[in-house]
């Protein structure tokens, strides 16, 4: 094709918030095409939108339609929703599944949106946690399994089929107007559990600027895995403090008892295997991506707080 | 005006506050660094260190100049007393001197992020995790640490081992000759008579998950603290075999016991 052809790009998790952003960030200059596991969304009559399942075969029929240059991940479902099971199928086997569509059809640009659940929240953590850290959430909850799963699966990708020029991006809590996680929850609400005695260090990225970093590191075909975090932090107890949360201490001690009372309350904001979460810090390095990437967040962290503050609704 | 702001005008006198906005730190928008330092909560830790430090256990630091004003440095000190309070006095000693004043980070014990309060409070007063990541990225961000190679074996110890240095670890002078850190020498005087202990229950220890339980009274007791500040020793980074970095950290190790025994020597009594 000798004619200048925008690039062609599948964006999948197209039901998430950041999708919604990162497509309306590409729109303009690329031909794009939304699926998503859960839901058909409605992006505009110039992007077709899909709701389909990646381990079905159907889902190889885009692949041939559409001729994708790249592929923009960020359909990984969270581990608050789904049953583990479900949540394996389509993380797990769905990721692995596109791809092998995505070698099969030549893609030359792969973008995983992974997170930094999968180094694990464990007393000995070091701040600063940087990309060749073990990955230890496997051993902290079952529920975490196949986030690290999903990671090792890309990583293997990405050294196997160098063509593909795999980046898998660990971002912090992403946070901020529509997004839907647990932290995002915790903070919009009025009332958020914490552990008594623990408020470890947490970091904060607002999706528009995920949604920036996303698109920054897909028009840059640099290989490898990025944490993406500001170099900010705060802890969790003053963020919530920031939000006008009232906290309200679950018993910390024997490590036991908060597991209990989780397991029992089945909080979804606050769901018992990210207990370890909002008790060990889990502080990534977020400087080799901004280095590489040319990224700088542009959100300061106490607008990312005053929105949750100015945007309370009832519990 | 708040109860917080009363509270800190009571409790933070003008010239700390003063003193710790003075020292700049790498700190976030809200006041916080990775590891969990505060700039606000640690004016009330300097507050009341500096009763401790000057009415409790009256110490009389000498040498404290001998920390460089910038740049990455190890402080490298013997561990005593069962409680991390030579860290505690180390730290004010130079966060609170008259010239280029600095907030070192104490490297503590393992178990103390898995202690409810106690953990957050150590962190946002700038002690760390002692795990050589932390220490590594510290010193790459200029930090002075504070490091006890003795770990738990000298905090640990009984009072009829007092003034006895432990092994040390090797990992500080991997570090150190990495970063291209000099090392300060510091020996404490006085803080193995604040705890004094005569036996440890081990398993008591191993059922509460602690490194030591030890036999000893229940309150820590007013000994005067001298502390010595040694001239800074500096190291090359040439790759050596293990056997002479533990020769450099015996070098170390005799420096801070000629420290010890200067302190002893200086003190008339012990309390």
């Amino acid at each position: 094709m000798t004619k200048q052809r925008r690039p062609h790009i599948l964006v999948t998790g197209a039901a998430g918030a950041l999708a919604q952003r990162v497509i309306n960030q590409l729109r303009d200059h690329c031909d794009l095409v939304a699926v998503d596991f859960r839901e058909q969304v409605y992006l505009g009559d110039d992007i077709p939108s899909y709701c389909i399942d990646f381990t079905k075969r159907v889902f190889e029929d885009l692949f041939r339609r559409y001729e994708f240059d790249g592929v923009i991940h960020l359909g990984r479902i969270q581990s608050s929703q789904l049953t583990r099971m479900r949540r394996y199928n389509a993380n797990v086997l769905g990721t692995q599944k596109l791809l092998d569509l995505s070698h099969k059809y030549g893609i030359k640009r792969v973008v995983v949106l992974s997170t930094y659940h999968v180094y694990g929240a464990v007393a000995y953590n070091p701040a600063l946690i940087d990309e060749s850290a073990p990955l230890k959430a496997a051993g902290l909850s079952a529920d975490l399994v196949d986030s690290v799963e999903l990671e090792n699966l890309a990583n293997i990708y990405l050294w196997r089929y160098p063509e593909l020029n795999i980046t898998i991006l660990r971002p912090c809590n992403i946070v901020g107007p529509g997004v839907r996680n647990t932290m995002s929850s915790l903070l919009g609400s009025e009332n958020a559990p914490v552990l008594a005695g623990f408020s470890p260090m947490m970091q904060f990225i607002h999706i528009d600027d995920m949604a920036d970093a996303i698109v920054k590191a897909y028009r840059k075909p640099v290989r490898g895995v990025f944490n993406v975090a500001p170099e900010d932090w705060v802890a969790y107890q003053h963020a919530l403090r920031l939000c006008g949360c009232r906290r309200i201490p679950i018993p910390s001690i024997p490590p036991v008892l908060p597991n209990l009372i989780l397991k029992t309350l089945k909080l979804k904001s606050f769901p018992s295997y990210l207990t370890a979460f909002f008790k060990y810090p889990v502080v990534i390095d977020g400087r080799a991506f901004a280095r590489e990437f040319d990224f700088k967040p542009k959100r300061p962290l106490k607008e990312i707080f005053r929105f949750y503050r100015e945007n309370k609704r009832p519990v | 005006m708040s109860l917080a702001s009363y509270l800190k005008s009571k409790l933070i006198p003008a010239d700390i506050d003063e003193h710790i906005n003075r020292i700049r730190k790498p700190i976030g928008s809200l006041g916080y660094d990775p590891w969990g330092y505060n700039n606000e909560v640690i004016k009330y830790g300097f507050s009341l260190t500096r009763q401790i430090y000057e009415k409790y256990f009256r110490v009389e630091a000498h040498g404290v100049e001998n920390v460089p004003a910038e740049g990455p440095v190890l402080i490298i000190a013997n561990h005593s007393g069962q409680l991390p309070i030579d860290g505690l006095l180390v730290g004010y000693a130079l966060a609170s001197r008259e010239k280029q004043p600095r907030i070192p980070r104490a490297m503590i014990e393992r178990f103390f992020p898995t202690v409810p309060w106690l953990g957050n409070l150590l962190n946002e007063f700038g002690a760390v995790l002692g795990d050589p990541v932390n220490c590594a990225k510290m010193l790459a961000n200029d930090e002075a640490v504070i490091v006890f190679p003795e770990g738990v074996r000298g905090s640990g110890k009984l009072y009829r081992d007092r003034y006895q240095l432990k092994r040390f670890g090797n990992g500080f002078m991997h570090l150190a000759m990495k970063y291209k850190a000099p090392i300060v020498p510091v020996g404490v005087v006085g803080c193995e008579e604040t705890i004094p202990a005569i036996a440890n229950i081990k398993p008591l220890a191993k059922a509460l998950g602690i490194p030591y339980a030890p036999v000893a009274m229940p309150v820590v007791l007013p000994a005067k603290v001298h502390l010595n500040f040694g001239p800074p020793m500096y190291f090359d980074d040439l790759d050596i075999p293990e056997e002479l970095v533990t020769e450099r950290v015996e070098q170390v190790k005799a420096e801070i016991s000629r420290l010890i025994d200067k302190g002893l020597s200086e003190r008339k009594k012990l309390f």
